[in-house]
């Protein structure tokens, strides 16, 4: 077929949405394009939309996946708001996802997969291209089946191998209408069937099959292409949260020379974690796969008081069971880093879904006044500074230290400037070497503080430092139990004191957007990238609109009051149904309002920018 | 937490089989020193420091023990500051705290024990660590001048697997009771015995919830009359030997309090196993259990009713008048002295051999079998921390050691500026 010369339009940014069953591939497909653009140097942000079942029955509703990625040479925030082109490998995809991709954009389906029985699977009643859900948007048909199978003829696989390639023909196929490079999808294919020629062939076949067919084919109006983003100086590479996070944790490990112990078990979607670590067994990384969720805390907290890094990660209903032990971590006073991969709640909830339930969990989650510092992600990337500063503050402060990110965080990815190791606050850690008391006799008391309120770290093993730790209340200084009702109320204020002082740690509040103004758009976690995307939006429309991000939940920074006396509003989107907004009505007597979204889906900025629109119209 | 009260309500005695009443006999074991009258408190409420187990005051001699050579005077570790030379005593483990358990406890004499035996095991002082949980058990670290947690409940082997792998050179026990260990922390229990962490594991039975004041525990007879069961429990006992086999427990052994003697060489032989090493104590709770274990202990009972192993020996007992028969796969006592068996009739003992070990857990409950007492079952095999360890080790010598910057750009990175 000769090659056909579509005309090629350059945009500042684009959406794109890849949407079949469990089993068609989405998340890899996804997660290659999302390399090509990291590699043609766009800004980018991506959101895998998963089932919790590994493989529902094809072609149901339930059993969509999903990718979506935006790319861009413009600051590129969040995973857009809306597709302008859907990738759609069945009928179910399109029932469930065409309501993200905006009215004029492009729909690419996959012919072969709609048929009456498919049709039947995703309940519809008649075929969405006949029956007018299809009449706003700009339909392309390729049978991809068909295709990648002609392509794949010669290859010794058998039909429904030949079938699986069809991901990589849409693949190609999507890399050539953004003029994105394939070579880095064809390297990975190299490397993850090395010892599969055949499979590693055809999957490269169907790749290039793909590209050909854009090229020849007439389907397409134009092809787009994204230039390069203008990021600051540095090097970048692509990271997921969970990767992000686990290399926060070895650079602390590192950094501080603590041995990282990590004591998990599997759960959604913390587990990325734990695969990423036990790669690293090199950089004394040593991971625990414990029998359950209390033995993961356990082995952590063990590991702490031997003078190591004990961590663990887990999600919301893990942190439950975790409760018990975090407390105990919180009398010893002991450092433990807890990492909260929230997902939607209560109880199994939303297991693949993200959602920010779990801000009053950690907060107050445990039994007695139990202070401790919580620490939350704002992006992918990010993901790195929230550990690394989770672990130094958890053993200057000899305290278990809770970050909280979430699902979208950890399976998402962006650019991430990869930071100068010289850069990062220093980690030092004193051990206690020599008694650090005269009482007729040199003697060692676990419980003396030093200016911050932090006890000393003496690790088992250290002569003439022999002392006992526990969950009974500790008497001031020596440490030995104390039942005595004075004691117990100095020493409960005397953790909390502590904790406060981690205040210290909190750099300036960044004040995003109006520096003072109308509304003071306050959040956390996730929602960052769309509240500034809203707040830039807002600003255009000349509202003077701001945001505080919020790093650390507990202690709440010195300089948030500052900042607040000089807007007029507040609004507080979270992905729950309203946590934040009630800590800080609490703590400033001010009247912050909730926005809620707990839908199992991050915020689109648009929903965030409607808010700002109507606290402002209500007042 | 009042955990010292004395109320004596409540719970009911253990129907005992007629003979078996009695609990005020001498200790009938072998232990000359240190024999717990039952009679007697343990020592006063509140004591500054115990003495030891009650009345146990004189020397004690470890010649029951054949296979460690005598300690010179001194150095058995009873009482007195350790020599210049650095060697230790038991004085050395003993911290400052008041011990608080109920006079008359059984945990005095466990306590006074391991005291007596750390200064033997040429461990440096600064390397044990003790972990406990939740229960009376619970608050043996306090009293003793080591490293030491008092955790939660149940998760004693949690905490001491992750201290033990990331630290392997210290000397980890785990202190722990029967609903600590078998009840709300059974799962790390079987699961610290199947990978063979090295420690040793010191359960205290004493079949009744002490610390909340006497409800029935995992261990306790069914029909058991308590706070908890005023009509009697229903509940089928856990047997702790045959659930330590069952989890693959590569050391499990049975002992008593009221046998110092006894108790200290299952302690020693469980610290010289390389693994997991599980010590049940019968351990008497006079206030709501009293007598428990009274068949076992009681001079009067203890000849017929228990058998102590020893490795590589025929299993007899009474006094060498009966001994354990082997009849096909079953167990049966046999009469030594009626001139039909012979001691040559009887089962040896082989603490490597898994399937008579099982035989001897399972002898429980109501069995007519003398209960064992002693090695049950001991296998070598790797520990969990050095095969962590040895992975650490290899992955570093296959890759060379980790190179952070690397790391951080491993992946497709590209340069903007």
């Amino acid at each position: 077929m000769p090659q056909i010369d579509t005309p090629t339009q350059t945009i500042p940014d684009a959406t794109v949405l890849f949407a079949g069953d469990s089993g068609d591939g989405m998340q890899l497909t996804g997660s290659q394009f999302t390399l090509a653009a990291a590699y043609a140097q766009n800004d980018l942000s991506t959101l895998p939309d998963f089932p919790a079942e590994i493989r529902a029955p094809a072609g149901t509703t339930y059993g969509v996946s999903a990718f979506q990625l935006h790319f861009g040479s413009v600051d590129v925030r969040t995973p857009g708001d809306d597709a302008d082109l859907l990738v759609a490998m069945n009928p179910a995809a399109v029932e469930v996802h065409l309501d993200r991709v905006r009215r004029g954009g492009h729909v690419l389906i996959n012919t072969d997969a709609f048929t009456e029985r498919s049709f039947d699977l995703a309940d519809l009643d008649a075929d969405p291209r006949e029956d007018g859900t299809l009449d706003d948007y700009d339909v392309i048909e390729v049978p991809l089946t068909t295709l990648t199978r002609e392509a794949l003829a010669e290859f010794d696989l058998d039909k429904a191998a030949k079938g699986r390639c069809k991901n990589m023909f849409a693949l190609g196929l999507t890399l050539w209408r953004y003029a994105r490079p394939v070579e880095p999808a064809i390297e990975w294919l190299s490397e993850k069937f090395a010892d599969q020629p055949e499979i590693r062939k055809a999957n490269v076949r169907a790749l290039k099959k793909g590209l050909h067919y854009g090229e020849t084919t007439e389907q397409f109006a134009a092809r787009y292409e994204v230039e390069p983003a203008s990021l600051d100086e540095g090097t970048y590479r692509a990271i997921r949260g969970a990767e992000a996070l686990a290399l926060g944790l070895i650079t602390a490990s590192r950094k501080s020379g603590l041995q990282l112990f990590y004591g998990s078990y599997p759960i959604t979607p913390a587990s990325d974690i734990l695969h990423e670590l036990s790669k690293h067994k090199n950089f004394d990384v040593a991971t625990f796969q414990a029998e359950d969720e209390i033995a993961a805390a356990g082995s952590a907290l063990g590991a702490s008081f031997g003078g190591n890094l004990g961590v663990c990660a887990t999600s919301g209903p893990g942190i439950a069971l975790k409760t018990e032990t975090i407390g105990l971590a919180v009398m010893t006073e002991l450092p433990m880093v807890i990492v909260n991969m929230q997902r939607g709640g209560p109880s199994t909830g939303l297991p693949t879904k993200p959602e920010q339930g779990d801000l009053m969990q950690a907060l107050y989650g445990r039994n007695g006044d139990a202070p401790l510092p919580v620490v939350a992600a704002a992006s992918p990337g990010d993901c790195f500074r929230a550990a690394y500063d989770a672990s130094r503050i958890a053993t200057k402060y000899m305290t278990p230290v809770i970050v909280l990110a979430d699902n979208y965080l950890s399976s998402g990815s962006e650019p991430w400037k990869i930071p100068d190791l010289d850069e990062l606050p220093p980690f030092e850690v004193d051990f206690a070497e020599e008694p650090n008391h005269q009482n007729g006799e040199a003697a060692f008391l676990p419980y003396l503080r030093d200016d911050d309120g932090t006890r000393p770290w003496a690790k088992p093993g250290t002569l003439d430092l022999e002392h006992r730790v526990g969950g009974l209340e500790k008497e001031y200084g020596t440490g030995d139990v104390s039942y005595d009702p004075d004691n117990h109320q100095r020493m409960t204020r005397v953790r909390a004191d502590k904790i406060d002082s981690v205040r210290q740690e909190i750099p300036p509040t960044e004040i995003y957007g109006a520096d003072e103004g109308e509304l003071l758009v306050v959040s956390w976690g996730s929602t960052r990238g769309a509240v500034r995307t809203a707040v830039d939006r807002a600003r255009k429309d000349g509202l003077a609109v701001g945001s505080a991000h919020l790093r650390h939940l507990h202690p709440l920074p010195a300089d948030l009051e500052g900042a607040l006396d000089r807007f007029d509003r507040y609004l507080v989107p979270e992905m729950n149904d309203g946590q934040l907004v009630r800590v800080l009505r609490a703590e400033y007597l001010r009247d912050f309002q909730p926005l809620g979204k707990v839908q199992g889906q991050p915020f689109t900025a648009n929903e965030i920018q409607g808010g700002i629109e109507e606290t402002l119209a209500s007042a | 937490m009042p955990d010292n009260s004395n109320s004596n309500d409540g719970t009911k005695k253990p129907d005992l089989p007629p003979g078996l009443q009695s609990s005020s006999g001498e200790n009938g074991s072998e232990d000359d020193s240190g024999g717990d009258d039952t009679k007697k408190p343990a020592g006063p409420p509140g004591a500054k420091k115990p003495s030891g187990p009650p009345s146990s005051s004189s020397g004690e001699s470890e010649t029951q023990n054949a296979k460690k050579p005598a300690m010179p005077p001194g150095f058995s570790g009873d009482g007195g500051p350790g020599a210049d030379d650095g060697t230790l005593s038991r004085s050395d483990f003993q911290s400052d705290q008041d011990v608080r358990w109920c006079p008359g406890c059984g945990d005095y004499a466990i306590l006074s024990t391991v005291q007596r035996l750390l200064p033997d095991l040429g461990v440096p002082k600064e390397n044990f660590v003790f972990i406990s949980g939740i229960g009376c058990s619970g608050r043996f670290p306090y009293y003793m001048d080591t490293y030491g947690m008092h955790s939660i409940h149940g998760r004693p082997p949690a905490i001491a697997t992750g201290l033990k792998t990331s630290r392997p050179e210290l000397d980890v026990w785990i202190v722990t009771g029967d609903g600590d260990a078998l009840s709300i922390g059974g799962n790390h229990l079987i699961h610290v015995l199947r990978r063979n962490v090295d420690m040793q594991m010191l359960l205290f039975n004493n079949e009744i919830y002490g610390l909340t004041k006497g409800q029935y525990s995992p261990t306790s007879e069914q029909g058991k009359v308590t706070k908890s069961t005023p009509h009697g429990s229903l509940d089928r006992p856990f047997n702790p030997a045959a659930v330590a086999l069952g989890a693959d427990g590569a050391f499990v052994a049975r002992s008593m309090d009221r046998d110092t003697q006894h108790m200290k060489r299952m302690m020693r032989r469980a610290h010289e196993h390389e693994g997991a090493s599980f010590l049940e104590i019968y351990q008497n709770c006079h206030i709501f259990n009293d007598g428990a274990f009274a068949e076992f202990t009681d001079k009067d009972t203890q000849p017929e009713r228990a058998l102590f192993l020893e490795d590589g020996e025929p299993m007899t007992f009474d006094e060498g008048k009966k001994g354990l028969r082997l009849d096909g796969l079953s167990l049966e006592t046999i009469d030594l002295e009626n001139g039909r068996w012979s001691e040559d009739d009887c089962a040896v003992h082989e603490e490597s051999n898994r399937e008579k070990a099982h035989l001897l857990a399972r002898i429980f409950g109501g069995s007519e079998l003398p209960r064992p007492f002693g090695v049950i079952y001991r296998e070598e095999r790797p520990c969990y921390e050095d095969l962590v360890t040895e992975q650490l080790e290899a992955v570093t010598e296959e890759r060379g050691e980790g190179d952070l910057e690397a790391l951080l750009h491993d992946a497709d990175t590209w340069t903007i500026g």
